[in-house]
């Protein structure tokens, strides 16, 4: 794959960013931190982001003050555990845009709520040579599901290519999206390329032929405003630990005459209405896809996340991703060792950046930088295929959030050409 | 705050590295444990990698993965009776990995199969802390003593060797499995 065309410095005003970075700043106690003697430089949001003192508290003060288990208790403590716990659904439903709360249904994870959609409508559904369309550059999370559901159902997974360029060849649809095609899962945004896939139009074509849309959204809904309604996305897959929130909470969206034609996932507690010797009645959405106790610490601190990314405002946080990224591809096309995959244009992105130094694998390069405080991520990013696409067997990658800064930037720049200096020398 | 977490609880405990020092722009400021880690003799041999050539005949070959980092490697060998009488290494991977597997090509023509075997385990030993026995020749892997200090980066040092105790042992016990999986841990076979 060739590298995107270099395009010079910027040494053009650029409007300040509307977010206020360094009030933000304040707010996540991690970026005090000192690593091997320098200021924590975090560059690795799309693996998880870091967390505001607000997150951080409102789960300890659940623990402190509310703790009970949900729908279950009669007394004072679970109703209100239970009512945290449904609010902090609302909380997701309106940041998404959905119509009914009920559509929101917690998982662990992205993966999970992929894996709830493949195995739940996908085993029910999918019939032998039915197709279901995927693309080169999706997440191990988004293949895996499909792989193992498919043979169990005689479907066949086919992958939609992407230009050089890292957009997806949306001009070959015919070719790949045929009258068996049943459902197209697609990243919304690629954790590699940061490529933001156009949703809409491949909604429109989907559904045109009768076809259902998943998003995998993990690297969609954390970075700019989003609506399920104007996407026409059929389910939606996300994760809390990529937007502020804790870890071991998912999310999926999914359209609600879908959903409550589904079968449960996983079978226990709480998500049965009856349960007799000989079976069970399942619960109403959403809890008929929520057996056993569900992270309500962390569900009640996602809450506290979209409270804080609310605040912010998310067409903010965009256009301070877009803003850094577009400073940032510069100053690296600037870099003749360096290699930047994915579009040129940071409207057409996110804020992820796969790259690679000429002379220095990325393993290295990142243990260089982690020495100047700089946490990058290194590796196939669990996208393999999109890895052998992209000729690759690791990138580098960088990724932004709403506390990263232009000195960040820079100091990943300064890093870069301290590592190959470092690596060149006496040649 | 974050203080007074770690004064309470030893999980939170700081590493020794989590001390503050003047930051510099400097792009060749002194980090000893660095230096160490890519020392001279490692980014020459990452720079012109001994044995990457094709052998006239394989006897023994055997693919090296590291799951964590997708380096993969293939080790071919050539032997005569029970010695081994060339080397060839394919694949790519970080400086660590090319480098070690360089080294390994350097040293093994020659050397019996036991004392290849022997010297695998010499310089696993030495990644987890125990120096080589006295009068041992361990060549250039002594430049490689630095990697220690950077516990995830061992497996990528022990990738080329851990793949030659695999294929060895094979031959020994005439099985015929084509591919290795290095752990993220410590280098264990698995």
């Amino acid at each position: 794959m060739n590298p995107v065309t270099a395009i010079a410095r910027p040494e053009r005003d650029v409007m300040p960013s509307a977010l206020p970075v360094e009030r933000a700043r304040a707010d996540f106690p991690i970026l005090k931190r000192m690593i091997h003697g320098s200021p924590l430089v975090y560059l690795d949001s799309a693996a998880t982001t870091q967390k505001p003192q607000i997150v951080i508290d409102t789960i300890a003060e659940y623990y402190r003050q509310t703790n009970a288990n949900v729908h279950r208790g009669v007394y004072a403590l679970s109703a209100q555990a239970t009512d945290l716990y449904e609010k902090a659904r609302g909380k997701v439903a309106a940041f998404i845009g959905a119509e009914k709360t009920d559509q929101i249904i917690f998982t662990r994870n992205t993966t999970e709520a992929i894996n709830l959609v493949a195995y739940s409508w996908g085993l029910a559904h999918l019939q032998t040579n039915d197709e279901i369309l995927l693309t080169e550059m999706e997440h191990h999370s988004n293949l895996v599901p499909w792989y193992l559901v498919a043979p169990k159902t005689g479907a066949v997974v086919r992958h939609l290519p992407i230009h050089d360029d890292g957009t997806l060849a949306l001009e070959r649809w015919k070719e790949f999206f045929t009258p068996k095609t049943r459902i197209v899962a697609v990243a919304h945004t690629s954790n590699v390329l940061g490529t933001i896939n156009p949703i809409a139009s491949i909604a429109a074509r989907a559904h045109a032929a009768g076809a259902l849309v998943l998003l995998d959204a993990a690297q969609g809904v954390p970075h700019a405003p989003f609506d399920v309604v104007a996407l026409d996305a059929d389910f939606v897959a996300f994760s809390a630990h990529k937007m502020l929130g804790p870890t071991g909470v998912g999310v999926l969206y999914g359209r609600r005459e879908l959903l409550e034609g589904m079968d449960p996932f996983l079978g226990g507690g709480d998500m049965i209405r009856t349960v007799t010797l000989q079976g069970a009645t399942w619960n109403d959405l959403p809890w008929k896809f929520e057996a056993g106790t569900p992270n309500i610490a962390g569900v009640i601190g996602f809450g506290a996340a979209i409270d804080y990314l609310s605040a912010l405002g998310m067409d903010k946080v965009r256009r301070h991703e877009m803003e850094l990224t577009d400073y940032a591809l510069a100053r690296m096309n600037a870099l003749d060792s360096v290699d930047v995959y994915g579009p040129a244009d940071a409207t057409a992105r996110a804020g992820v950046i796969a790259f690679n130094h000429r002379r220095i694998h990325p393993h290295d390069l990142a243990t260089i930088l982690d020495r100047r405080g700089i946490a990058i991520r290194a590796g196939h990013h669990c996208a393999q295929p999109l890895m052998e696409r992209l000729g690759q067997s690791a990138t580098a990658r960088a990724s932004f959030y709403v506390y990263n800064t232009r000195d960040e930037v820079d100091a990943l720049i300064e890093g870069l050409i301290a590592a190959g200096k470092f690596f060149e020398r006496n040649q | 705050m974050i203080g007074a977490t770690r004064g309470l609880n030893p999980l939170f405990a700081a590493d020794n590295n989590d001390i503050t020092m003047p930051m510099t722009a400097d792009y060749n400021r002194e980090d000893v444990e660095l230096d160490a880690l890519y020392r001279d003799t490692v980014l020459d041999h990452y720079r012109s990698p001994r044995g990457r050539k094709t052998l006239d005949r394989v006897d023994l070959s055997r693919d090296g993965h590291n799951p964590l980092c997708g380096d993969r490697l293939t080790l071919s060998l050539k032997l005569s009776g029970d010695k081994i009488a060339d080397v060839a290494v394919k694949g790519n991977g970080c400086a660590i990995s090319i480098a070690s597997a360089s080294m390994l090509a350097e040293m093994l023509p020659g050397m019996t199969r036991g004392d290849a075997q022997r010297l695998a385990e010499i310089f696993r030993q030495m990644m987890h802390g125990h120096p080589a026995p006295a009068g041992v020749d361990v060549g250039d892997l002594d430049s490689l003593e630095g990697v220690r200090q950077f516990p995830v980066r061992i497996k990528c040092a022990l990738l080329a060797w851990m793949t030659l105790v695999d294929v060895l042992r094979q031959a020994d016990s005439g099985t015929a499995e084509t591919s290795i999986t290095v752990t993220e841990n410590d280098g264990e076979v698995v």
